[in-house]
């Protein structure tokens, strides 16, 4: 036990130090300035720049920068204010653009309850599930939501947008439907920034796209087939026609859709569609110049076991009470690596929670009334436009018309007078698109400025607008959980029971390793939700974010030093997205320079299964290099493997410091060995909390990275998304970094775009500019410092109870260590899962289990960990070993033991009969000053084999719920 | 049957051969060791009769709680037959994976691939080696 001493007289021997301008330093980093010095010296060591420089290898430390870019440490009001100028310099106008994005009312209680609430914020995916019992059961509400909405039979938790939806879609179809065809029909009513993603996407699957309309299917054999329902200009087309005629040749078929379309049109499903995909935003998610918000993926049950991304589903606990949890593991690319349906693994668990939250909020009824709202104003708009003889190019419509005017350029500059954005579909074609936020006035203004003529009074339409045939007759939200939570009591409270079931960094630490999980600061969210920076368009017109522009900007310069890299690309929304856009970096690159041929990605044994499943997306052969007994890549069998393949070697993918948590003292040769072949290096920048400000990733010799902005600079987790993996590359890369269509310097080019938003999930930027605008070079290196003297503290502690598996240079591990629990195994029976479970008894989320070792847990403990929090975690760890010790000496079976039975829950409390060989206190408060304090697990252990054997990904019945 | 009449490849299926009349009939199961390795199976996705197989192809895929594996087929040929009722009975793989845990039968189109296969002591080798 530490005793927190005051460091004020030491750090005020300054008069400048009165100003406090690096007081955020001390409140990002968790140790204070006495209890670092005293974790060195039990280290044997004098300062953290002994630490830094005995740990990492000199030839890639780099010297602090003098004439750095860097900003100086700011305090957090400042930094607030610097952030409201640049959102001041955004112009927030009314948009009717449409093509996905949408104007809507977040809310308040949703945003101030789950989007401003770290209890909801600051979880991690839920792996460890029977502390994530709530999110899972609201990620569930949104499969069902969508299920509902799209008529399928089976939906996951949420992608990345809509544009990568699609691009899974076709891989989907591809698959289920083995033909061996590789044409894929695109219908040119397609949202144009999803035919590009899809289109890039297509490129290197080998696959060729056809287009043409959506009402028939020329005659050519195609393996699949997408059609966006309504379409991108508001035309609400028959589809039942395409998708038969795709289903006569065994094609299957994707259809785009938007959800409060559907409240009123036929769903895909009824239509025969096989994949319903589309963007879930406009349900109560800010536009926020292009995301975070979470895309849906909806498909038949016979393609369940080839969803992308994560699933929720219903299993038990072992008390056979209903309990979620992520369903079908094994397909995510970590277990199938390159053989992975896609790479995708972030989600946008937050989002997704969002709007189906927002689902709840407003019910069947209210959605319907709100979609009714919608068509009747858009219906209106039309019949006084054409009333003034405007030519309206579509009699079948949901919210969105098309208008054609040979005036276009004199509308748009009115519509600008006004403070509104309408979409330019081409030189005379101007798409208007309404939504839940338009007023009978907006209604009545947009007809004057396309007009042209002045438009006093508008009364609503009744009219339909939507063929007969296309009306929806079926129900939907009818699950009790849509019509019980209509008070504002009533879901708050039912956010609140959700939240008190997980476990978030509100509770303790969460020691991933490779996921950092350190502090998201509440300065650093606040401007997330201004909505300066929340209600613009991703693709309104440039002078119109202005503010997001220079913050982007300094962003990327900031970045730029960080990483050592010379450009910076926001796009990617993860870092599966970066390392697939960092890969198609290189492809170009080498296709520029004639070397179309070079297809061999080598990637060491221990990566992470986003690497081989990216390459493989990128139609890269992947060749494994091994890992020698320390864990280190196998030097001689690089060698070996660069010589085989030097002519036609793409890339090296490598993580640094390793997944293994060490840094290799060969990355540099690595690295030149590549380059001597022609080859380029991708560093896959996920453990980069162990290098800012010490070293780079250029320092070391890369090529190409992405940066976690979700892990090294602070966006939260949500709870399994969103996150932002940004790329930076040294400028031989550069000109092939992705583009976007909607930027007008591009014409006819491919703009080989990875994402639906030309700054990926703009609105979670503040976040890391805040981060480093308040840390300043100074604090980001010394956050680098600490987060490694912490891991090298726990696993000096850990000494003697458990063996930490791989080390480096003076037994130091980098930024998280690996701890075996094989020879605890070989010794007691019990795995890592019970360790795991039986932290939760002790009120500690659990490190990363198995990976990137099996039979292991990795600890990550971050800079943000004071050292009582981590002396706890330590105390825990090592009760729990003395545990095992008792199972190990013969005083308790291990099946008889507290942790096989981990965790334990109230209901084992009010069992009737209490017959463990262990006490109620030693199962529920194993630690010191738990009972003031206790997190409950919600469900007891859960049986993962019977959820996978009997998959449901939909609400359970309410009886299922009360009976718990 | 009998596991030294039986031929393995490296990706652990294992084949057994019968004539039937000029043709040979491989049939085609998942080894004990991969069984194992694999724990507790929750799904089996399986070709259709009549799909045409080539050796080292993937004609289906097993999944368990820890792993989702491709099924290699270690033959040439066309599927003759397919143990249809294995997915709902995953069981069989643990009690019976030389028997009744047989997955395909493939009528052989050529045998050139059946050299590539080990014998019993040379995939037991394999196994106690990795």
């Amino acid at each position: 036990m530490t005793t927190a001493t005051p460091q004020i007289e030491t750090q005020t021997d300054c008069v400048n130090d009165l100003f406090q301008r690096d007081d955020f330093i001390h409140r990002h980093i968790g140790p204070s300035p006495g209890d670092i010095q005293s974790m060195l010296s039990l280290l044997g060591l004098e300062s953290l720049d002994e630490l830094i420089r005995t740990t990492v290898p000199n030839d890639i430390l780099v010297p602090d920068n003098d004439a750095t870019c860097l900003p100086s440490p700011t305090p957090e009001h400042e930094t607030l204010d610097k952030l409201r100028g640049y959102a001041q310099d955004n112009q927030v106008f009314k948009s009717f653009i449409g093509m996905g994005y949408y104007g809507t009312h977040v809310p308040t209680v949703i945003a101030r309850n789950v989007l401003e609430n770290p209890g909801w914020y600051t979880a991690y995916t839920p792996y460890q599930a029977e502390i994530s019992q709530g999110r899972l059961e609201s990620l569930l509400n949104f499969q069902q939501m969508v299920m509902d909405f799209t008529g399928m039979e089976v939906a996951n938790a949420s992608l990345l947008d809509e544009a990568t939806a699609a691009a899974e879609a076709m891989a989907l179809a591809k698959r289920v439907s083995k033909k061996q065809s590789n044409l894929f029909y695109v219908a040119d009513n397609i949202h144009p920034q999803t035919v590009d993603v899809v289109a890039t996407r297509a490129k290197y699957f080998g696959f060729e796209i056809v287009r043409g309309p959506a009402t028939e299917l020329p005659e050519q054999d195609f393996f699949g087939a997408i059609v966006q329902y309504p379409g991108s200009d508001g035309q609400i087309v028959d589809i039942e026609p395409i998708i038969q005629a795709a289903h006569q040749q065994k094609a299957i078929v994707c259809v785009a859709c938007d959800l409060l379309s559907l409240a009123l049109i036929k769903p895909p499903g009824e239509l025969g569609a096989d994949i319903a995909i589309g963007n879930s935003q406009r349900f109560g998610v800010p536009m926020g110049f292009g995301g975070p918000h979470a895309a849906f993926f909806a498909t038949r049950d016979a393609y369940k076991r080839s969803l992308p991304g994560r699933v929720i589903g219903v299993s038990k606990d072992c008390r056979s009470n209903t309990a979620l949890r992520m369903a079908m593991q094994t397909r995510e690319q970590h277990i199938r690596r390159d053989k992975a349906t896609s790479n995708i693994c972030t989600a946008q668990a937050l989002l997704a929670n969002m709007a189906a939250f927002y689902a709840i909020y407003h019910g069947a009824e209210g959605i319907r009334a709100i979609a009714k709202r919608v068509h009747a104003m858009t219906v209106s708009v039309a019949k006084s436009l054409a009333d003034h003889g405007v030519e309206i190019e579509h009699d079948h419509f949901f919210d969105t018309i098309s208008i054609k005017s040979r005036d276009a350029e004199a509308i748009i500059g009115r519509a600008n007078q006004h403070k509104i954005n309408l979409a330019r579909l081409d030189e005379d074609r101007i798409g208007i698109s309404l939504d839940e936020t338009t007023t009978m006035d907006d209604v009545a203004l947009l007809i004057e400025i396309i007009s042209g003529k002045p438009h006093q009074s508008v009364s609503l339409n009744d009219d339909s607008s939507i063929p007969g045939k296309l009306q929806r007759t079926t129900p939907f939200l009818e699950h009790p959980v849509f019509q019980r939570y209509r008070s504002e009591t009533e879901i708050l409270r039912y956010m609140k029971k959700l939240e008190n079931r997980d476990y978030s960094l509100v509770h303790g630490m969460i020691p991933l390793g490779s996921c950092t999980m350190k502090l998201n600061a509440t300065t650093e969210m606040i401007p997330v939700t201004w909505q300066e920076f929340g209600n613009i368009h991703p693709f309104a017109p440039a002078d119109q974010w202005s503010g997001y522009k220079e913050m982007i900007v300094e962003l990327e310069e900031w970045l730029t030093e960080v990483s050592g890299y010379d450009a910076i690309s926001m796009q990617p929304n993860s870092g599966a997205q970066g390392e697939y856009a960092g890969l198609l970096a290189i492809r170009r690159f080498h296709e520029s320079i004639g070397q179309d041929h070079r297809n061999i990605c080598l990637i060491p044994s221990s990566a992470h299964g986003t690497n081989p499943a990216s390459a493989s997306m990128m139609g890269l052969t992947v060749v494994v290099v091994k890992t020698d007994d320390d864990g280190n890549i196998d030097m001689e069998d690089l060698r070996l493997k660069v010589e085989q393949h030097a002519d036609n070697l793409s890339s090296l993918m490598i993580t640094y410091p390793s997944t293994h948590g060490v840094f290799e003292e060969t990355v540099r040769e690595a690295c030149t060995l590549i380059h001597e072949a022609g080859g380029k290096v991708y560093l896959d920048g996920a453990n980069m909390n162990a290098l800012v400000g010490v070293t780079s990733p250029g320092a070391i010799g890369s090529d190409v990275s992405h940066m976690n902005l979700h892990k090294t600079f602070c966006i939260p987790h949500g709870g399994g998304g969103p996150g932002m993996g940004p790329i930076g590359v040294k400028a031989e890369l550069a000109p092939f970094l992705p583009d976007h269509c909607v930027n007008e310097n591009i014409a006819d080019e491919p703009a080989n775009a990875v994402s639906a938003a030309p700054f990926g999930s703009s609105s979670i930027l503040p976040i890391s500019w805040a981060y480093i605008q308040m840390m300043g070079a100074d604090g980001l290196k010394k956050a680098t410092q600490v987060a490694i003297l912490n891991a090298n503290y726990v696993a000096k502690r850990l000494q003697g109870h458990f063996e930490v598996l791989y080390k480096g240079l003076n037994d130091r591990v980098a930024h998280e260590c690996i701890i075996d629990i094989r020879p605890i195994k070989e010794s007691s029976g019990i795995t890592e899962e019970d360790i795991a479970k039986r932290l939760m008894d002790y009120g500690f989320h659990a490190p990363t289990m198995s990976w990137p070792v099996p039979g292991t847990i990795m600890i990550e403990p971050t800079e943000s960990e004071s050292r009582e929090e981590l002396d706890r975690f330590c105390d825990a760890m090592i009760s729990i070993r003395d545990e095992i010790r008792a199972i190990e000496s013969g005083q308790i079976e291990s099946e008889s033991s507290p942790l096989r039975h981990a965790p334990h829950t109230l209901a084992d409390l009010l069992a009737e009969n209490w017959n463990r060989d262990y006490t109620k206190a030693q199962a529920v408060t194993p630690f010191k000053g738990q009972s003031s304090n206790k997190f409950w697990p919600a469900v007891n252990r859960i049986d993962n084999v019977y959820g996978d054997r009997n998959f449901v990904c939909s609400c359970p019945p309410m009886s299922e719920y009360e009976d718990e | 049957m009998n596991t030294t009449e039986m031929l393995y490849a490296a990706t652990h299926e294992w084949t057994h051969l019968a004539d039937d009349g000029d043709a040979k009939i491989a049939t085609i199961g998942l080894t004990a060791h991969a069984i194992e390795a694999l724990t507790d199976l929750v799904y089996m996705d399986l070709p259709t009769a009549g799909t045409q197989v080539t050796a080292g192809n993937s004609f289906g895929e097993v999944e368990s709680v820890k792993a989702t594996s491709d099924m290699y087929s270690p033959v040439d040929g066309e599927i003759v037959d397919v143990n249809t009722s294995l997915p709902d009975n995953l069981d069989v793989l643990n009690t019976d994976p030389y028997g009744e845990g047989w997955i395909i039968k493939v009528k052989l189109s050529d045998e050139a691939s059946l050299a590539k296969l080990m014998n019993l002591g040379e995939y037991e080798k394999l196994c106690t080696e990795s």
